[in-house]
């Protein structure tokens, strides 16, 4: 365990009787990482989610947060923890500000920060206009909000949340991504979501996690890797025959997608293929590298062993 | 800590209808039976007279009404405990309290607490019926005292028990019906056990209030309440607890 480290997870094991949910899995998330916590439904990310917040005891392993043991000083290390389960947390019978004064004074903030700290959830979340209201009166997405809110009230170094643009609009979505963003400059961000462009958007590192164990754990940069593919999607205005754009040389394999599309896939660099399309005046218009989707590279992890990468 | 999660609770049960239900309900029934009591002591007060040693109206008509507002609030508790961890269970806002750095303890206390005030909002409106008798009379205010007192742990000892049947279960009907079987079981356990002095007796809810509404504190009674109150709050702990290992 790194002393940076704000969650160190060491072999956490949980059953329920004789289920195993989650099986060995370790990890360690630092500051200012923005941790993508992917998998099937039941794979097991709920209930590693309420293992380190505290919501479940793990059946073995240890978790530590900011270097505190959460399971000898559960008070202290939830100090540093915010949490936003699958359904969130709300009283709906209270409005917007009253619950989260209440949040604030369960997480320990002092007196007089309570109403600083209350604002500053609100405007960051979007929920100043909506202070008085009932918080059952309000829309999912806000729901969700006074959520996320509630999370980051206490500006935790720790930040769990349980995907958190379910129900929101593609408008909201981006807002919370980008509060995400924005979030994890300083915090440490866990975030379980199955939408996946939401990873490659917010997230800077991925673990994907299949029947309780992980089975790919790698920074973005590791994922974006696994995508490439050395293949290239050409549009040809004028196309040539299959057999012609093998006889340039260049090209090993051509697979044609339709009229004007192929898949090639070539010996040398991409600026070579441009050129030998302009000299043969096939009327490039697109060039792309072709990548595997992330859900490609999803279902390869959790279906298969990950040879077709 | 506790306080906060007190004022939560008694706040969110006067903002639902439920706590104004009951609170009206309660002392229309307490009203009418309060009333009742004066009318019969009114007729038998010129018999009175002649008694030595005659039973006073604190006797006569405080003491009865608060009998029947301990057997209506055996009815009530349950409903009024049901929802109290079941329903947070239910909506999945235990995780608030779970993963925010409070201990079991302050959460069941919080919530204990937080009834128990209730339940004193509504002795201090029952006791203002027989106090409004001072303007006429005089009443021992000693016995009213004893008799508030009483009320007050025999109200808690209920809401304790509820607190722990609520706890067991994710379903609020299921708390409150089993809640209502147990109080009313402890409360009736004595009468077939013949001499109050076996061990099913001293187990009696009844046969440890009772006295106290004639008078008499009894050391062991109100240990009997403290007792049955610490027992229930610890249970409720402990599975709380155990919650959170067998999810």
């Amino acid at each position: 365990m790194s002393s940076q480290a704000l969650i160190s997870v060491n072999n956490l094991v949980r059953y329920y009787g004789d289920y195993c949910a989650v099986d060995n899995i370790s990890f360690e998330l630092a500051a200012g990482d923005i941790l993508g916590f992917l998998g099937p439904n039941g794979a097991g990310k709920s209930t590693t989610m309420q293992m380190l917040s505290g919501n479940l005891a793990p059946t073995e392993g240890e978790i530590h947060i900011n270097g505190i043991d959460l399971l000898d000083k559960p008070g202290a290390a939830k100090t540093a923890l915010g949490y936003l389960p699958e359904v969130p947390p709300l009283y709906k019978e209270m409005s917007v500000d009253e619950y989260l004064r209440y949040c604030a004074v369960l997480r320990r903030i002092k007196k007089a920060g309570i109403k600083d700290a209350v604002a500053l959830a609100k405007q960051r979340c979007g929920l100043a206009g909506v202070g008085r209201r009932l918080i059952g009166n309000l829309s999912k997405g806000f729901q969700q909000r006074v959520g996320i809110a509630q999370a980051i009230l206490h500006s935790p170094q720790v930040i769990i949340l349980d995907e958190p643009t379910v129900g929101l609009d593609p408008i909201q979505i981006r807002e919370i991504r980008d509060l995400i963003t924005e979030l994890g400059k300083s915090h440490g961000i866990i975030l379980s979501t199955h939408i996946l462009p939401e990873v490659a958007s917010v997230c800077n590192r991925v673990q994907i996690i299949n029947e309780g164990r992980l089975v790919y754990a790698s920074d973005m940069k590791g994922l974006l890797e696994q995508q490439t593919t050395g293949k290239y999607e050409i549009s040809l205005a004028r196309p040539p025959s299959v057999d012609e754009i093998r006889a340039s040389g260049l090209i090993d394999q051509v697979e044609q997608l339709d009229a004007g599309r192929f898949i090639v896939n070539i010996s040398t660099t991409a600026d070579e293929l441009a050129r030998v399309a302009v000299n043969n005046d096939w009327g490039l218009c697109k060039l792309v590298a072709h990548e595997h989707s992330l859900e490609q590279i999803f279902v390869n992890l959790t279906l298969g062993d990950g040879e077709n990468l | 800590m506790i306080i906060s999660i007190a004022l939560r609770e008694l706040r969110s049960m006067f903002l639902s209808p439920l706590a104004w239900t009951v609170l009206a309900v309660i002392q229309l029934i307490l009203a009418w039976s309060f009333f009742t009591q004066i009318d019969f002591f009114f007729n038998i007060q010129s018999q009175l007279v002649t008694l030595p040693n005659a039973p006073g109206v604190t006797d006569l008509v405080v003491m009865p009404t608060f009998e029947v507002a301990s057997i209506i609030l055996l009815m009530v508790t349950p409903l009024l405990t049901m929802r109290l961890i079941s329903e947070e269970k239910r909506n999945g806002s235990i995780a608030l309290l779970l993963s925010s750095p409070i201990s079991m303890t302050e959460i069941v206390l919080g919530k204990f607490t937080g009834i128990v005030l209730f339940m004193l909002i509504f002795i201090v409106m029952i006791s203002l019926m027989p106090l409004s008798l001072l303007m006429g009379t005089e009443l021992d205010l000693g016995k009213l005292a004893a008799g508030m007192f009483a009320l007050m742990l025999l109200l808690s000892a209920f809401s304790a028990a509820g607190l722990y049947l609520s706890s067991l279960t994710s379903n609020p009907v299921v708390a409150a019906i089993s809640s209502f079987g147990l109080l009313l079981l402890l409360w009736i356990i004595n009468n077939n056990a013949g001499d109050a002095s076996n061990t099913l007796g001293q187990l009696s809810l009844l046969g440890h209030f009772a006295p106290m509404l004639r008078g008499l504190i009894d050391t062991a009674d109100i240990a009997y309440f403290i007792l049955f109150i610490a027992t229930f709050l610890l249970l409720t702990i402990r599975q709380l607890d155990s919650q959170r290992l067998q999810g």
